[in-house]
């Protein structure tokens, strides 16, 4: 609760900042400083302390697994406005704009991460997603970025009707909208034809929010089309928010039915680790194989909607913090290059070795190199997977795929350390190589202590 | 299943709500104008509203201590809308802004993405 009203209350005060602060410079100490006490007030939450007391039990409750993720969540953002908003300010002029719709965009996934009704479950993705639109075309002179926006928006409020009507069809089904209301047990009065058509409804419009095959095929280009700093946030905290979202919605409501869906979803994991990796395999740019990465990634995440126990919710927070937390590095030191082609980054290590060194850590983290924290994530997933024992031949295929994935990762890795070429970027700033150095030290940290970061779930 | 002996039967509204939903789906899927794209998805928003209105009226809630059930899903119906005019602001804009920098609204447009 005081993350969800300090965050939309922030958002107002950053649009507001845009008019009394006529330089970025402030606007971005004032967007800092407003995430860090969002930090501050979700972890006062998680300690018991409640800055707002409204009764909002209908709609949502935020368990400790909940603000848990939120801070998490909201970590990263401060991670991510740390090492990003010096990019985000060459975007355009609206610097205050965009700081806005992160906070309200903040706002949107503690809804998300919390809903006990579809109702805020659909609030919450949609607060999550129109901000999305609007950053996506935050370059308005730049083509490319116009159309994404133009996809993004299009194929999200499309997604949007999909989510719409499985709401509606579980109401009928059900008469409630209250997630621990719901009673799947089909008597004579119920029809069941209701219920499984919301449910994947449903399951298909979350797919989509959360770019699982086949319901991926918007995110290359969008991923691509946006400005890099915005691909970096959408790619990561956002993505991994719906996830918690879909685990909440599929563990909670559709709990009773899970043998409808585990199988839909074994198959979506199997396809969303090919398509994703296969193809990112024969990307030219590097961008475009991040987005395709993101899509691989995206089906390790869905290992904990498949597992459904307490190691996959273990397994969504490791991989969340991994994920986020390493892409959001490799995203920083992109946005750095002139040219996002793989020969772009020849010789880097000689002219930035510290933006080649932090890229290095973070690429062999998404690859799940032990002793990082994606290594971590991963073997936390595949465990949920496993525990469940059924399909195993699902983990396989995961670990197989997860070999593929080394190989374009490692692409980069050669690029810099062991080509030769002028590696055209921009020099970092002092604040965004102590950053990037900071999160190459939380992911090993992570990769090698991952206990003292689950104890904070179960204090 | 209808509250009385004159009410229409809860499926007539089934069928009406996935039928506009399904030209909904159609539209978007095939037409290459945004404005009308973009019309189709609105259209399947309200379906949804419809589908959505109808259950809450004639829908009996399963558990009988939920007695206010059926105005949950009337109340869904101003979110929705609220939404979409949010929705239809921001992707209006969206439209202005493509149309700016290439005189058209045209979809085809997008498949310059992918090279």
């Amino acid at each position: 609760m005081n993350a969800l009203v300090l965050s939309a209350i922030f958002g107002v005060v950053m649009m507001f900042s845009g008019v009394f602060f006529k330089r970025n410079a402030p606007i971005k100490t004032t967007g800092i400083i407003a995430m860090l006490l969002l930090l501050i007030a979700n972890c006062m939450e998680m300690k018991g302390i409640k800055l707002f007391r409204f009764d909002v039990s209908a709609f949502m409750s935020f368990t400790d697994y909940a603000l848990f993720f939120n801070a998490l969540a909201i970590f990263a953002t401060l991670v991510y406005l740390l090492v990003a908003s010096g990019e985000m300010e060459k975007i355009g002029k609206n610097l205050a704009d965009y700081f806005a719709l992160i906070f309200f965009i903040i706002a949107g996934i503690t809804i998300t991460t919390s809903f006990t009704s579809l109702l805020s479950l659909f609030l919450g993705i949609e607060i999550i997603s129109i901000p999305l639109y609007i950053l996506t075309g935050a370059d308005k002179k730049n083509l490319k970025s116009n159309e994404a926006a133009l996809k993004y928006f299009l194929m999200g409020s499309f997604s949007t009707g999909i989510l719409l009507m499985g709401i509606a069809l579980i109401y009928g089904s059900q008469g409630t909208f209250a997630i621990d209301k719901m009673n799947f047990i089909t008597d004579a009065k119920s029809n069941p034809n209701l219920h499984i058509a919301g449910m994947l409804f449903l399951l298909f419009a979350m797919s989509f929010k959360a770019s699982v095959a086949p319901f991926h095929f918007w995110t290359p280009d969008v991923y691509d089309g946006a400005p890099t700093v915005f691909t970096s946030f959408m790619a990561t905290i956002v993505k991994a928010a719906v996830f918690v979202g879909f685990v909440r919605l599929f563990g909670g409501a559709f709990a009773a039915m899970e043998k409808t869906w585990s199988v839909w979803i074994a198959v979506m994991i199997a396809a969303t680790l090919f398509v994703g990796n296969i193809t990112a395999v024969f990307q030219q740019s590097v961008k475009r194989m991040l987005a395709y990465s993101s899509i691989s990634q995206a089906g390790f995440l869905l290992f904990s909607v498949y597992a459904m126990n307490s190691a996959a919710r273990e397994g969504l927070l490791i991989y969340s913090a991994a994920y986020c937390l390493a892409t959001i590095g490799i995203f920083a030191v992109l946005s750095k290059m002139d040219d996002y082609s793989f020969e772009g980054f020849n010789g880097l290590a000689k002219r930035q070795p510290v933006l080649a060194f932090t890229g290095t850590i973070c690429l062999l983290s998404l690859a799940g190199i032990p002793l990082t924290a994606g290594f971590l994530g991963k073997f936390y997933m595949l465990k949920a997977a496993i525990i469940t024992g059924q399909n195993l031949w699902l983990v396989i295929f995961a670990v197989i795929m997860a070999a593929v994935s080394a190989y374009y990762y490692f692409r980069v890795i050669q690029a810099m350390y062991f080509k030769d070429g002028p590696a055209p970027s921009a020099p970092a700033t002092s604040i965004e190589k102590y950053t990037l150095i900071f999160i190459c030290i939380l992911i090993v940290l992570l990769g090698i202590f991952p206990n003292v970061f689950l104890n904070w779930l179960y204090f | 299943m209808g509250e009385s002996e004159g009410a229409m039967p809860i499926n007539y509204y089934i069928v009406l709500a996935l039928a506009l939903f399904t030209i909904g789906i159609v539209g978007v899927l095939t037409r290459r104008n945004a404005i009308i794209v973009f019309m189709c998805i609105e259209l399947m928003l309200n379906s949804v509203n419809l589908l959505l209105v109808a259950f809450s009226k004639m829908q009996p809630a399963k558990d009988a201590a939920l007695t206010v059930a059926g105005t949950d899903g009337q109340l869904f119906v101003f979110f929705i809308m609220v939404v979409a005019a949010a929705e239809v602001s921001v992707g209006l804009a969206i439209i202005v802004m493509m149309y700016r920098n290439i005189h058209s609204v045209d979809i085809n447009f997008l498949n310059r993405l992918k090279h």
